[in-house]
């Protein structure tokens, strides 16, 4: 017989009592492991949905640049030492540390097109990354198959007076129109679009790009990290990322985040509370036992460390519980709030972050209790008798 | 000799108008070895003279000196160790731990000591054997009568043999039969050298005591020494 067979059995043959217990703590755990989970599940989504959601990080050919203006007035630019990027750099990208963080490389070449007094700008593009960078373009017709299809922009197919199935000659080559962009409001509504290798031989550009758009999926990575990485891969070429993107996307996460903190933090609070005026009523429940412990010679650290072992136990098994109840409820959410399927995000951390913090609002909550129970006068749980 | 001693005890509860004077300056020496019932009316100050004479209730004035030492002198600690070591404490309607068994209610005192767990059980056994209990040691107390209650509150308050036993009302919720049973109980212990402490309303039950105090109104009215009552403990 020692302090905790009291505790054990304490929990062991009271157990309408362990479950109430349980369950007051129980509830606070699985809603902040829930709140937590779907915040996290749902940051990682949106995240990676902002990510593909346009380029983020730049590259483009090194050189020495001079900007000419005088009053006020630009006189335009002259670039110097220009250096080129080459087809070969572009897979070094893929080799950089953060590797795994990259989701879409875009190399492209530009020329220009000029027909009947109309200039337009031609942009060689590798179609599956480009389209998968620009979720939002609309394609009236069909996405580029063949090397000699072209997309164009709207406006620039309104200037051509081509739609879909017309034929356009650029450089002596005869490509046909395969769709037209509905107006994106961008630069885009200009350009004619073509694939790569086509360009690059027909602007005589064979084995080099001009520029390369990327799509970082830096949620949980700092994009300048990445950029210093091309940078140490590529040192020919000035890669650049796209801050007011990168900074909108962070704040926005960042945002996320804050909010459910702080609601984790006001359901942790309620739960503390919850957990403290439960096991004070416990205690005050055993004024009797305790005046019994007290008379018959144990000491005030006996007494507070059978309290805080019950409590202990109990905080464990509400721990556990409240992990497994959470996930349940945070995967029922998701199926609830989203038409598409979410990718759950497990952390390793809240399992072991739901019991420690179980555990550690359990013992705080019932330290004050126990400590009052272990400092009563046994003369007055004898009063009670 | 005295072996427990009150000196000029006092206790006062509550302060200013509500204060009322439970125990008014009580002088009382009890005998290592003896015997002795407190009685009085409801509210005469003997329960509250007992719970200060086994260290349960500071005095508001005045010592308590068990073998010679001051023990409301002792630190909180100390004073349990000393409780947990010099007495025995059977307190009114029983008082077991509902949620422990019979072996494990007369092991709580032996729970904080550093016996062996082989010896606690033992010690527990030979005290339940003693009370004839021995064959209910599993059972919990809501499976056992009132009489068989109070032995075991008796076997627990005497699982570590303390040489002190104080006893409040311990028939009080018995029977007459059981009654007889505890109090031939107390007398057998007492006759194997155990000083006993016992408040009872009960005149029957007071003459097993070697010595009567009656207490009236905080102060003893009456100390008489008893021919006793022989033990039945064949």
């Amino acid at each position: 017989m020692k302090l905790h067979d009291i505790a054990v059995n304490n929990l062991r043959r009271r157990k309408a009592k362990v479950f109430f217990l349980v369950t007051g703590l129980l509830v606070g755990v699985a809603a902040v492991v829930a709140l937590i989970t779907t915040t996290s599940t749902l940051e990682e989504d949106i995240g990676h949905k902002m990510d593909e959601f346009g380029a983020n990080i730049l590259i483009t050919p090194k050189s020495e640049g001079l900007s000419l203006t005088y009053g006020g007035l630009s006189l335009g630019g002259l670039s110097f030492d220009l250096k080129e990027i080459s087809q070969e750099d572009i897979a070094k990208i893929k080799t950089i540390h953060n590797a795994a963080n990259i989701r879409i490389v875009s190399p492209k070449v530009f020329g220009v097109f000029e027909r009947e007094g109309y200039k337009a700008l031609v942009v060689g593009v590798d179609f599956p990354s480009e389209l998968s960078l620009k979720k939002w373009w609309k394609i009236n017709g069909n996405a580029p198959e063949y090397e000699d299809d072209l997309l164009l922009g709207s406006e620039a197919a309104e200037h051509l007076r081509a739609k879909p199935g017309s034929v356009v000659d650029i450089k002596g080559e005869t490509f046909k129109v395969s769709g037209v962009l509905e107006t994106t409001g961008s630069q885009d509504d200009n350009l004619l679009f073509m694939y790569l290798p086509v360009s690059q031989k027909i602007f005589g550009k064979e084995g080099k790009v001009g520029m390369v758009e990327i799509a970082a999926l830096c949620k949980n990575c700092p994009i300048t990290e990445i950029v210093e990485q091309i940078s140490e891969k590529i040192p020919t070429a000035k890669v650049t990322a796209v801050q007011q993107v990168v900074a909108g996307r962070m704040d926005t996460l960042h945002s996320f985040r804050k909010f459910s903190l702080g609601i984790s933090g006001l359901v942790l609070l309620v739960g503390s509370m919850v957990v403290f005026v439960t096991m004070t009523a416990s205690v005050n429940e055993r004024t009797r036992e305790i005046g019994i412990f007290s008379a018959i010679g144990f000491r005030k650290s006996h007494i507070m460390k059978i309290i805080l072992l019950e409590a202990f136990v109990v905080s464990l098994l509400a721990g556990v519980a409240g992990y497994v109840v959470g996930i349940g409820v945070t995967r029922a959410l998701l199926s609830f709030m989203s038409d598409h399927t979410i990718h759950f995000y497990w952390d390793p951390i809240i399992p072991v972050g739901s019991v420690f913090l179980a555990v550690v609002i359990g013992l705080l909550a019932s330290l004050y209790p126990a400590m009052t129970a272990a400092r009563m006068d046994p003369s007055e749980a004898l009063r009670t008798l | 000799m005295s072996y427990i001693e009150a000196r000029n005890v006092i206790k006062e509860f509550g302060d200013g108008e509500a204060k009322v004077t439970a125990v008014r300056g009580i002088d009382l020496s009890i005998e290592q070895s003896g015997f002795i019932s407190l009685m009085g009316e409801s509210g005469a100050g003997k329960s509250t003279l007992l719970s200060m004479l086994g260290g349960l209730l500071s005095p508001s004035g005045g010592q308590i000196v068990v073998g010679d030492i001051d023990i409301y002198s002792l630190k909180r600690d100390k004073l349990a160790d000393f409780r947990r070591e010099f007495m025995g404490f059977i307190f009114q309607s029983f008082q077991l731990v509902p949620y422990l068994n019979v072996l494990e209610n007369v092991q709580l005192p032996l729970a904080v000591t550093h016996h062996s767990e082989s010896d606690k059980k033992s010690l527990a056994f030979s005290a339940l054997e003693r009370i004839g209990l021995k064959d209910k040691a599993m059972r919990l107390p809501n499976q056992l009568s009132g009489g068989e209650q109070e032995r075991v509150a008796i076997a627990r308050a005497v699982v570590n043999e303390p040489p002190i036993l104080f006893a409040d009302e311990p028939t009080g919720n018995l029977d007459s039969r059981n009654s007889a049973d505890v109090m031939n109980l107390l007398k057998r212990l007492n006759s194997e050298g155990q000083t006993i402490v016992m408040v009872t309303h009960s005149r029957k039950n007071a003459e097993f005591a070697d010595r009567i105090v009656e207490v009236a109104d905080g102060v003893i009215r009456l100390a008489e020494t008893m021919n006793p009552v022989k033990c039945a403990c064949a």
